[in-house]
C-alpha cells in the first residue's frame, strides 16, 4: 500500500476541499474588507453553490475514498445536497437579520460554512472516527452560533446549555463507540458489521449500541434527550435555529443510519426495539408540549422534536423503502421548516422581537404574501394534502404499515391530527385576529425573498410533483451497504 | 500478573481521585486531585505500552488544561454561596441513587459478559513499515486516518475563532 493519498482521493473530496477553501476565503475577506457584508454573502453563497455543483456532478458514483473512510455514494450525495441547500437558505435569511441585530457577518458566515463541512463528513463517513470528528466540527460551530447575540442573555443561556449538554452527550456517544471498538477491534463500520455478524451479540455490544443510540438521540433531539432543544431554539439567533433544526438534524440522521444500518445490522432486533420506543415517545411528547406554547420558536422547537419522532419511524422500518421514505420526508422537511423560520426571521425588526404568536395578529392584512407563504408552510408541517408535507407523511406512514408496524403508524397518524391544532392556530392568528393587528408591514429584502421563494417552491412543487424526490431518495437508500440484510419482521 | 496488579491499583487510584475531585469543598484542592488523576492515567498508558500517549497526557492535560483551570479558579468568585433554588446539592440523593444504579448495571454487564467469553477479541495489529510508538502513531495519522486528522484542524480553527468572538469586546 503506497503511503499518502492518490490523485483519486483528492478528486473525491473536492466538495469538502472547496467548502473549506471558501470558508477560509470568507474569513480572510472579512478581515481585509471590513463593512462589506454584501461581498461576504456573495462569497459564502458562491462557495456553497460551487460545492453543490460538484456534489451533484458526483451523483451516481458509488465508491469509497480516502482508504475506505469516506463513501461517495447516492446516500452521501442526497444528504450533502440537503445540508448545502439548508446552508444556502440560512445564509440568505441571515443577511437582513444580521443587519438588524448588528452582528459582524464574517465569522458568522465562516461558522455556517464550517458547520456544513462537519455535516458533509457526517453524511459520507464510513468510520466511527471520521463520523465523530464531523459531528464535533458541526457541534462546536453551533455552540458558538447559538451564543452569537452576546448582549442577549437568552442567547447566552442557549449557548451554555447547548454546550454543556452537547459535551455530555458527546461523552456518552464516545463511550458507546469505545465499547463497540473494544468488542470488535475496529472503528470501521463494515469491519464492525463483519465482526458482529453471525454470533449472538454480547452484552457489551448491546451496551455500546444503547449508549451510541442515546448520544445520537441528543443530536436529533429525541425524547427523553430533548430537554435542551426548546431553550436553545428559543435563545439562538433565528436563522441559526432554522439551520440547527434542519441541517444538524438531517446530518445526525445520516450518521445514525450509517452507524446502525451499515455498521450494526447484526443487532438489528435490539436497536429496532430501542428506536420504536424512542419514536413513539418523541412524537407524542413533542406534539403535546407544542400545544401550549405561545412563543413561535418554542412551538417550532417542539414541532421539530415531533418530526424527529416521525423520521425515526424510517429507521425503525430499516428497509430500503423505509429509509427512502424517511429521506423523502427529510427532503420535504427542509423546505417547510426553513420557510417557517424565514417568516419568523422577517418578523424581527429593529424595535420588535416578533417571536410571540400574537405578533402574527393581522399579518394577512399587513403582508398578504408572507401570510400566504406561512399558511403553506404550516399546512405542510401538519400534512394537509396539496402540500409536500402530505406526500412525505403518506410515504413514511405507508412504508411503516407495509413493514408490519401497524401500531406505530396508528400512533403517528393520531399525532399528526393533534399537531394540526397548533399549526392551524398560527393561521388563526394571521387571519382571524385582525382587529388587534398592530405594527407595520414586513419588509422583504432581495435575499430574504429568494429564501422564501425557494422554500415555498419546494413546499408546493414536491406536493404536486413528488416523483423527482422519490426517485433520488430511492437511489440514495439503495446505495447503502447492508440495507437488504435487514429483513422484514 | 504484574500487569494486572498495576492495572487494578491504578484503576482504584484513578477512581478514588475522581471521587475526591468532585467531593472536596475547596476548589484548589479539587484541581490538585485532578492533576494527580491525570498523572495516574498517564501511568496507565505506560502500562498499556502507549508511551507517546502518556507523554501527551502529561503535557496537555496535567500541564496545559490544569493551568487553565487554575486561571478559572482565580478569576471566578467562588466564595459566594449558591442561591437556594439553584443549590447543586438539592438533588444530590436522587443523583447519587441514579448514578449508583447505573454503575452497578455497567459493572454487572462487564463482569457478566467477560466471565462468559474471556478476551473474545484481540485487536488486529496492522503491519507497520516503521518501528516505535511515535512513528507508528504518526504513520497511521498521515496514511489511514489522514482525513479525520485534517478535519480536526478545521475543528481547532473553528474553536479558535469561536473563542475570539466570545471573548472580544463589542465595538
Amino acid at each position: 500500500m503506497p503511503a499518502g493519498f492518490s490523485a483519486a482521493d483528492f478528486y473525491y473530496i473536492l466538495p469538502e476541499l472547496l467548502l473549506t477553501g471558501g470558508a477560509l476565503l470568507v474569513l480572510m475577506l472579512s478581515v481585509l474588507t471590513p463593512k462589506q457584508d454584501g461581498l461576504l454573502l456573495v462569497a459564502a453563497l458562491a462557495t456553497v453553490g460551487a460545492t453543490l455543483a460538484v456534489v451533484v456532478s458526483f451523483a451516481g458514483l458509488d465508491v469509497t475514498a480516502s482508504r475506505g473512510l469516506l463513501a461517495i455514494d447516492g446516500f452521501a450525495a442526497f444528504f450533502k445536497v440537503v445540508v448545502l441547500l439548508s446552508a444556502a437558505l440560512t445564509l440568505l435569511m441571515s443577511s437582513p437579520y444580521l443587519k438588524t441585530e448588528g452582528i459582524q457577518a464574517g465569522e458568522y458566515y465562516f461558522l455556517i460554512l464550517c458547520a456544513a463541512l462537519g455535516m458533509m463528513f457526517m453524511s459520507s463517513g464510513l468510520d466511527l472516527i471520521t463520523l465523530f470528528i464531523g459531528l464535533e466540527t458541526m457541534a462546536v460551530s453551533f455552540y458558538i452560533l447559538a451564543g452569537f447575540l452576546k448582549p442577549n442573555p437568552r442567547s447566552n443561556e442557549a449557548a451554555v446549555k447547548y454546550f454543556l449538554l452537547g459535551a455530555f452527550s458527546l461523552g456518552v456517544l464516545l463511550y458507546g463507540m469505545s465499547l463497540l471498538y473494544g468488542a470488535t477491534g475496529t472503528t470501521h463500520l463494515s469491519g464492525i458489521a463483519a465482526a458482529l455478524g453471525g454470533a449472538s451479540p454480547s452484552l457489551v455490544v448491546i451496551l455500546g449500541v444503547v449508549l451510541v443510540g442515546a448520544g445520537m438521540g441528543f443530536k436529533i433531539a429525541a425524547v427523553p434527550f430533548h430537554m435542551w432543544a426548546p431553550d436553545v431554539y428559543e435563545g439562538a439567533p433565528t436563522p441559526v435555529t432554522a439551520y440547527l433544526s434542519v441541517g444538524s438534524k438531517a446530518a445526525s440522521f445520516a450518521m445514525l443510519i450509517r452507524i446502525f444500518i451499515e455498521g450494526l445490522p447484526a443487532v438489528g432486533a435490539e436497536w429496532t426495539m430501542l428506536f420504536y420506543a424512542l419514536a413513539v415517545v418523541t412524537m407524542t411528547v413533542g406534539n403535546i408540549a407544542a400545544l401550549t406554547q405561545s412563543n413561535l420558536k418554542r412551538m417550532l422547537a417542539y414541532s421539530s422534536i415531533a418530526h424527529a419522532g416521525y423520521l425515526l419511524m424510517g429507521v425503525v422500518v430499516g428497509t430500503e423503502r423505509g429509509v427512502a421514505a424517511m429521506l423523502v420526508y427529510l427532503g420535504v422537511y427542509v423546505f417547510m421548516q426553513l420557510g417557517a423560520f424565514a417568516v419568523i426571521t422577517m418578523m424581527r425588526r429593529s424595535d420588535i422581537i416578533g417571536e410571540e404568536l400574537k405578533d402574527l395578529n393581522g399579518l394577512s392584512k399587513r403582508s398578504p404574501i408572507v401570510a400566504f407563504a406561512m399558511l403553506f408552510f404550516m399546512l405542510s408541517l401538519g400534512g394537509i394534502p396539496p402540500t409536500a408535507g402530505f406526500m412525505g407523511k403518506v410515504w413514511l406512514f405507508g412504508a411503516t404499515i407495509d413493514a408490519g408496524f401497524i401500531w406505530l403508524a396508528v400512533i403517528a397518524v393520531a399525532n399528526s391530527a393533534v399537531s394540526l391544532y397548533y399549526y392551524l392556530r398560527v393561521v388563526v392568528f394571521m387571519w382571524i385576529n385582525e382587529e388587534e393587528g398592530v405594527g407595520s408591514p414586513l419588509t422583504i429584502g432581495p435575499a430574504m425573498s429568494v429564501a422564501l421563494g425557494v422554500a415555498l417552491f419546494g413546499t408546493v412543487v414536491f406536493g404536486v410533483y413528488p416523483q423527482f424526490l422519490f426517485e433520488h431518495a430511492e437511489a440514495a437508500a439503495r446505495s447503502l451497504d447492508g440495507i437488504a440484510s435487514i429483513t422484514l419482521r | 500478573m504484574a500487569e494486572a496488579i498495576a492495572f487494578y491499583t491504578l484503576s482504584i487510584l484513578i477512581l478514588g481521585l475522581g471521587v475526591a475531585v468532585i467531593t472536596t469543598p475547596r476548589t484548589v484542592h479539587s484541581v490538585v486531585f485532578l492533576v494527580l488523576n491525570f498523572l495516574c492515567v498517564a501511568v496507565l498508558y505506560v502500562v498499556l505500552r502507549a508511551e507517546f500517549l502518556a507523554v501527551i497526557q502529561i503535557l496537555v492535560y496535567a500541564g496545559g488544561i490544569v493551568v487553565l483551570y487554575l486561571f478559572v479558579v482565580m478569576l471566578v468568585n467562588l466564595k459566594r454561596q449558591p442561591e437556594e433554588h439553584q443549590d447543586p446539592r438539592r438533588l444530590a440523593k436522587i443523583g447519587l441513587g441514579l448514578s449508583g444504579a447505573m454503575l452497578v448495571e455497567l459493572a454487572a454487564i462487564v463482569v457478566y459478559s467477560y466471565s462468559r467469553e474471556p478476551s473474545s477479541v484481540t485487536a488486529p495489529s496492522p503491519a507497520f513499515p516503521v518501528q516505535g510508538n511515535v512513528e507508528q502513531l504518526g504513520w497511521l495519522l498521515y496514511t489511514d486516518y489522514l482525513i479525520p486528522f485534517e478535519v480536526a484542524s478545521v475543528l481547532l480553527l473553528v474553536a479558535m475563532v469561536g473563542a475570539i468572538i466570545l471573548a472580544r469586546r463589542e465595538l
